[in-house]
């Protein structure tokens, strides 16, 4: 498959929903392999890496998961294609920067990726729609049993998978959840949420934005050990936090509705506003209002069919589908310009919010 | 000024970043800047590639200090302590002193628990563990015997009599159950 028909389709994740999908947006597994009598990519040279290269492909290329892939080497992609691909959450920023004996191998419904010499020889991804943690770990795990037939995996009988880093070292599986809490951030209990899931063993980030601050209100969350814990038991242990994560997201959503049902109605219509009239916009502004937009859905002021709109904009406003999309390099003024365009021409004929339910439950009150 | 990546060409590319809190600055020239992706500045960590050449360069060093290295590729000890990764899947046996409180700091274990690969125990006897308590995994008397009176000729040679006696026991013992059975 060309790189032009793997940018036309998007992720099949953005497409379909999943169990969940009003708070979780996607689940990821990843799995972290290294071949004995190599040096780990980071340690060896061009040549090394080269053969290396050399045994996985082919295998990779030759799953039956894998027909019709997209497969290249990281020298032949542009900055901006890589970059397309880190903003698709296909390969990591680091493997973004990597040059020669270094590749990529994807399906075309972009739920596998695998990364080829990146911090270890093999890092293999799934991804989901909504809360899947386990269907997600299940078709990775097949891949990789299929795998260890034709490629000799670095193993111990102590250690488990042997990983460049010791962090990875044991069962080399980090799995993930995109969540999105604005009822979280919102009534500032999402500082709370953090520390509590890194007490149990979990890390939680922002996933846009650097240190604290969180564009779009969407964070990841992640196990941290990945040595003595059983894969299944690692993924079941994060499902129940997620769980758990949910049901508070949601009383949250309900506290703020019933204390401040005007600020909740100023918020998502304000980004309606903006989002619809805008010509300039930065990516920080759009996202933080598509957020709202989301959130207007999950609680009925909006359709839920736009849920998935959102989800497609907030990979195609980043700054290098955005200029994939003008086929050439542009400003960052640019960009904001196109960004606004984009954004007014999706949400063109998006019915404005609908704010009675509120309004009648006030009424109720009074 | 010369390309901080392969020395010999001009410099054309200059940029500085923030990492870890210093400013650093890297100067490329265009090929190596495209070699390693960096078209779009912002778009490009420059903490990689600084970790990149660190590593390049490390290669060198570590051959000449007598200080711990894998045998299987050359990293050492100071290599582990400057990037927090190892060289190769050997380098977990090489370095394995300190290992376990570091993994007990991270993992809160220290034993894998979960998949193993099938094809694990057909890999070369070496990687399998040999010990008192794996009596299953114990190579056959005769290939044991064979082996002790390999040991014992190399002590011999060495002159460690101490291993030798030691060794020489262990074979008439073994010699003993063999004939028993
Ligand atoms: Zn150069
Ligand atoms: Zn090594």
């Amino acid at each position: 498959m060309r790189f032009s028909t793997l940018l036309k389709k998007p992720a099949e994740w953005m497409r379909t929903p999943g169990p969940e999908s009003d708070i979780v947006i996607t689940s990821r597994v990843r799995l972290a392999r290294n071949l004995v009598g190599h040096p780990f990519p980071g340690w060896a040279r061009k040549e090394d890496r080269a053969v290396v290269m050399g045994e996985i492909r082919p295998a990779l290329e030759d799953l039956s998961e894998m027909r019709d892939s997209f497969s290249e080497e990281m020298t032949k992609l542009s900055a901006i294609e890589k970059q397309v691909l880190v903003e698709r959450h296909l390969i990591s920023r680091e493997h973004a920067a990597k040059g020669s004996g270094c590749g990529t191998v994807m399906n075309r419904k972009q739920t596998i990726s695998v990364m080829v010499n990146e911090e270890d020889h093999l890092r293999m991804q799934a991804i989901r729609p909504g809360l899947q943690l386990i269907s997600a770990f299940r078709s990775l795990d097949q891949i990789d049993t299929t795998l260890e037939d034709n490629l000799p995996y670095a193993f111990d009988h102590q250690y488990g998978y042997l990983t460049a880093c010791p962090t990875n070292l044991g069962t080399g599986m980090r799995a993930s959840a995109m969540l999105h809490l604005p009822g979280l951030v919102l009534s500032e209990q999402i500082n709370q949420t953090i520390q509590g899931a890194n007490k149990i063993g979990l890390a939680v980030r922002g996933l846009y934005g650097e240190g604290t601050e969180a564009l779009a209100n969407l964070f990841q969350i992640s196990n941290q050990n990945t040595l003595g814990t059983a894969e299944e038991e690692i993924i079941e242990h994060l499902s129940k936090v997620i769980s758990q994560l949910i049901e508070n997201e949601k009383n949250a959503r309900m506290k703020i509705l019933e204390d401040k049902p005007t600020m909740m109605q100023d918020q998502i219509g304000r980004a309606y506003a903006v989002l619809q009239y805008a010509h300039i916009i930065t990516s920080k502004e759009a996202l933080n209002y598509l957020s709202m937009i989301r959130l207007g859905c999950d609680l009925g002021f909006i359709p839920e069919e736009e849920r998935e709109t959102i989800n497609v904009l907030l990979t195609e406003i980043q700054p290098a589908h955005l200029q994939i999309s003008a086929k050439r390099k542009l400003t960052p003024e640019e960009r904001d310009i196109l960004r606004a365009e984009i954004i007014r021409n999706s949400l063109n004929g998006l019915t404005p919010p609908d704010f009675t339910t509120i309004l009648s439950e006030r009424d109720d009150d009074e | 000024m010369n390309c901080d990546v392969c020395q010999s060409e001009t410099a054309s590319i200059f940029f500085s970043q923030v990492v870890d809190g210093k400013l650093q600055k890297v100067n490329l020239c265009k090929a190596c800047a495209d070699d390693k992706g960096v078209t779009d500045p912002t778009g490009f960590a420059l903490a990689d590639m600084l970790e990149g050449m660190g590593e390049e360069t490390q290669t060198e060093t570590a051959v000449e200090t007598d200080e711990l290295t894998c045998p299987s590729c050359g990293f050492s000890q100071t290599d582990f302590k400057k990037t927090g990764r190892f060289g190769c899947a050997d380098c977990y046996h090489v370095f394995d002193e300190g290992l376990d409180s570091l993994l007990e700091a991270m993992h809160k274990h220290t034993e894998h628990v979960g998949k193993v690969p099938s094809t694990f125990p057909d890999l070369p006897e070496a990687e399998l563990p040999v010990g008192p308590d794996e009596p299953v995994m114990e190579a056959s008397p005769a290939d044991k015997l064979s082996d002790l009176k390999d040991a014992l000729s190399k002590s011999v040679e060495d002159e460690d009599y101490e291993e030798a006696a030691r060794l020489r026991d262990e074979i008439s013992q073994l010699e003993s159950q063999l004939g028993d059975s």
